[in-house]
C-alpha cells in the first residue's frame, strides 16, 4: 500500500510484480496468438511454427469469410437480435424497475415477490423449450429476443439505481401538472442516462455472445448466429476440416480462417471493452453485494 | 406523491370501505401499471408459465397428445431416474464439477486481489486489471475455441510445442481424466480477474491508519496483509463462501456442452447437459422434465438455504 513510508521497491514489490505480469500474459496470450494467425498470409503460414507476430501480413483470410453467405447470414441475424433486442429489453427493464420503486402503488410487494422467485428458480431448458414450441417462435430469432428480455438481477440493480435519485425533482414535477408517465419520460429518463448507457452495454454483450439459446431454439443454419456459426467452424471441425473439400475456395489453410472467424465473434466485445469495464465495475458491485 | 399523501387521512377515516380505498388506490396508480404491463406480462409468460411445464414430469409426455392429452403417471419418472445409473454419475459429476472449483477457484480471486492490492504504481496496476478483466466479456463460445487452438491434438499449439521437442501429443480435451481440471482451468481464465472486484473493492475499505500503525509497530507487507487485509475481508470472502456454496448444484452447463466430447461423456454429463441430450435432441421430454425439476428443485433448497445462513450471519443476502 502507499501508506508505507519507504518509497523504495523491496524484493516483495519485485516478486509481485513479476507475477502479476505473468498472469497478465497468461490472459493476454490467446487473443495475441489468434490475432497473430488470423492475419497470417496463408501462403507464409507453416501449420507446426509458431510466430508472435505474422511474418507476412494479410487480410485473406478475413476476405475469404466475409464473402462466404454462411457468415454474412449469421452476423446479419446476431446483429437484428442484439439491436432488436438491447432495444426491447432496455425499455421494458426501466419501466418495470421504475414502478417497482414506487412503494405506494397497490401489488407493488406481489410483483417484487414475482422478480426475486425468478432470481432463485427457473423452469429450466424443456419448460423454455415448449413454450418456445407452442409459441411457434422455433427457428425464430424473437425466441432469442423474447428469452432475454430482461431478468431479476437487472431489475433488481436498476431498481437499486432509480431508488437512488432524489425524489424532489419528481415531486417538482407532480406539483407543475406532469402526469406519471411524463414524469418518467421527462424527469426519471434522462437522471437515468448513466444506468441506461451501462445496461445497453449489458444487454448488447449477453444478446451478442448468446450460445445455447440459438443452439436449441434454432436448428435452421440459415437462422444461426455469429456463436452457434463460430462453434461449427471451430469445434465441430477439429477433426474433419474444413479445408477438406478440395474445391478452390479451399486453398487457405483452415487455421487462419477459423482464427479470423473467432476474431470476428469477438471484436464488437473488445470495442465497447473499455465503457464495459467502466460501468461494470461499479454494476457487479451494485449486484453481488446489494443485489 | 403529494396527491397521495394527502388522500390518505380521508382514506384512513373510512376504514369500513378498504375496498374502495384500494381501487381508489389502483385507480389513481392506472399509468403506473401501463408502464409496467409489458414487464408483469413478460414474466408471466416466460418464466411463470413454463413452470406448468414442471408438471410434465408427473406425466407421460405424448407430443401428439399434448399436455392434457398425456398420461399422469405419478412420481414414475422420478423413481426411473433414482433407479437409473445416469442419475448417479450426474450427481458425481456435479459435486465433483463444483468441488474442483470451490477448491482451485475460490481462492485466487482473493490471491489476485491482495497482490493488485499492494501495487503502488496506478498505471501498471489498472493495465492490469483491464487485462485480467477482459476474458469475463467473451462467450464461451469463443473461450472453448481458443482452447482448442491451444490444446487439441491436431492445431494446438501447446501439442505443436510438445511435438516440437520430439514427445508425442497428448490428448487433454479427451482425456477423462483431465476433463475437471480443464474445466476449472477455462473458468479461471475467463473469471478469476474480474472475481477480483469485490474484494479489491473490500480492500478499498480499510482504515490506512490500521497500516500505519501495523508499520509503526514493525509489520512487514507479509504481516501487514495478514494481519491487517485479510481481517478486514474476512467477512466478504464467508458471505462469498456460503452463496457459492448455494450453487453446488449449478454448473457451467454451456461450458461443458461445448467441452463435451463421446470419450468424456461419463465425467461431462450433469443435470442441464442430460435434460438437453435427452428432451430436445432424444425427444424423451418427461424424462428431461424430470431431470430439470429435481436439479431446479435442489439447487432452490440450497440457494434458500445459504441465504438463511448469511442473513442469520447479519449480512444482506441476495435479497
Amino acid at each position: 500500500m502507499s501508506y508505507v513510508a519507504t518509497k523504495k521497491l523491496t524484493v516483495f514489490d519485485y516478486v509481485n510484480y513479476s507475477l502479476l505480469a505473468v498472469i497478465s500474459i497468461a490472459c493476454v496470450f490467446p487473443f495475441i496468438y489468434v490475432f497473430s494467425v488470423s492475419f497470417t498470409d496463408p501462403a507464409a503460414y507453416v501449420p507446426l511454427q509458431f510466430y508472435l507476430f505474422p511474418e507476412k501480413w494479410s487480410l485473406a483470410a478475413y476476405k475469404y469469410i466475409l464473402s462466404t453467405n454462411s457468415f454474412l447470414n449469421a452476423l446479419k441475424s446476431t446483429v437484428y437480435v442484439t439491436g432488436i433486442g438491447t432495444a426491447l429489453s432496455i425499455i421494458i427493464s426501466f419501466t418495470f424497475a421504475y414502478v417497482l420503486t414506487k412503494k405506494h402503488i397497490p401489488g407493488r410487494k406481489l410483483m417484487l415477490g414475482a422478480v426475486v422467485f425468478t432470481l432463485v428458480f427457473n423452469a429450466g431448458i424443456l419448460p423454455n423449450y415448449l413454450l418456445m414450441k407452442e409459441m411457434g417462435l422455433l427457428n425464430s430469432h424473437w425466441s432469442l429476443i423474447l428469452s432475454g428480455l430482461t431478468n431479476a438481477w437487472s431489475l433488481l440493480v436498476i431498481k437499486g439505481f432509480l431508488d437512488s435519485l432524489p425524489p424532489e425533482l419528481e415531486d417538482a414535477a407532480r406539483i407543475d401538472g406532469c402526469s406519471d408517465i411524463g414524469v418518467f419520460w421527462r424527469i426519471v429518463i434522462p437522471l437515468s442516462m448513466p444506468a441506461i448507457a451501462a445496461f445497453v452495454l449489458f444487454f448488447a454483450v449477453s444478446y451478442w455472445n448468446t450460445y445455447f439459446n440459438a443452439l436449441i431454439y434454432l436448428s435452421d443454419a440459415k437462422k444461426w448466429t455469429l456463436q452457434v456459426l463460430v462453434k461449427s467452424l471451430v469445434i465441430d471441425s477439429d477433426s474433419n476440416g474444413v479445408g477438406t473439400g478440395g474445391s478452390d475456395d479451399r486453398v487457405l489453410p483452415q487455421e487462419t480462417i477459423r482464427m479470423a472467424s473467432i476474431v470476428l465473434a469477438m471484436l464488437p466485445i473488445l470495442i465497447v471493452y473499455p465503457f464495459l469495464q467502466k460501468h461494470f465495475a461499479k454494476g457487479v458491485m451494485l449486484g453481488s453485494v446489494k443485489g | 406523491m403529494e396527491i397521495h399523501t394527502q388522500t390518505q387521512p380521508i382514506a384512513e377515516r373510512e376504514r369500513s370501505h378498504s375496498g374502495s380505498r384500494l381501487w381508489a388506490a389502483m385507480v389513481q396508480s392506472k399509468s403506473m401499471y401501463a408502464l409496467a404491463l409489458p414487464g408483469i406480462l413478460y414474466l408471466i409468460l416466460f418464466k411463470f408459465v413454463p413452470l406448468w411445464g414442471l408438471l410434465i414430469a408427473f406425466k407421460e409426455y405424448n407430443p401428439f397428445q399434448g399436455f392434457w392429452g398425456s398420461r399422469w403417471i405419478g412420481f414414475t419418472n422420478f423413481s426411473d431416474l433414482f433407479s437409473s445409473e445416469v442419475f448417479y454419475l450426474m450427481l458425481r459429476n456435479t459435486f465433483a464439477i463444483n468441488i474442483f472449483s470451490i477448491i482451485f477457484m475460490f481462492p485466487l480471486p482473493i490471491l489476485l486481489a491482495l497482490m493488485l492490492n499492494e501495487i503502488r504504481h496506478e498505471v501498471f496496476k489498472r493495465i492490469n486489471q483491464s487485462i485480467v478483466y477482459l476474458p469475463h466479456f467473451l462467450s464461451w463460445v469463443v473461450v472453448a475455441s481458443m482452447t482448442f487452438f491451444m490444446l487439441s491434438t491436431d492445431i494446438g499449439l501447446i501439442n505443436k510445442l510438445i511435438s516440437g521437442m520430439g514427445f508425442g501429443p497428448v490428448s487433454f480435451l479427451s482425456n477423462p481424466n483431465l476433463f475437471w481440471g480443464l474445466l476449472t482451468a477455462q473458468s479461471m481464465w475467463k473469471e478469476v480477474g474480474w472475481g477480483t472486484i469485490i474484494f479489491l473493492a473490500a480492500m478499498a475499505g480499510v482504515d490506512p491508519q490500521q497500516y500505519e500503525a501495523a508499520v509503526i509497530d514493525g509489520a512487514s507487507r507479509m504481516k501487514q496483509i495478514w494481519h491487517v487485509t485479510l481481517p478486514a475481508i474476512r467477512p466478504t470472502i464467508i458471505i462469498l463462501l456460503i452463496l457459492r456454496l448455494g450453487h453446488m448444484a449449478d454448473v457451467g452447463f454451456e461450458q461443458i456442452l461445448l467441452m463435451n466430447n463421446p470419450l468424456v461423456n461419463s465425467v461431462s454429463q450433469v443435470f442441464d447437459t442430460y435434460a438437453y441430450t435427452i428432451g430436445v435432441l432424444g425427444g424423451k421430454i418427461s424424462v428431461g422434465v424430470t431431470v430439470g425439476t429435481f436439479k431446479g428443485v435442489v439447487g432452490l433448497i440450497l440457494v434458500l438455504l445459504s441465504n438463511f445462513i448469511v442473513k442469520k450471519l447479519g449480512q444482506e443476502g441476495i435479497y
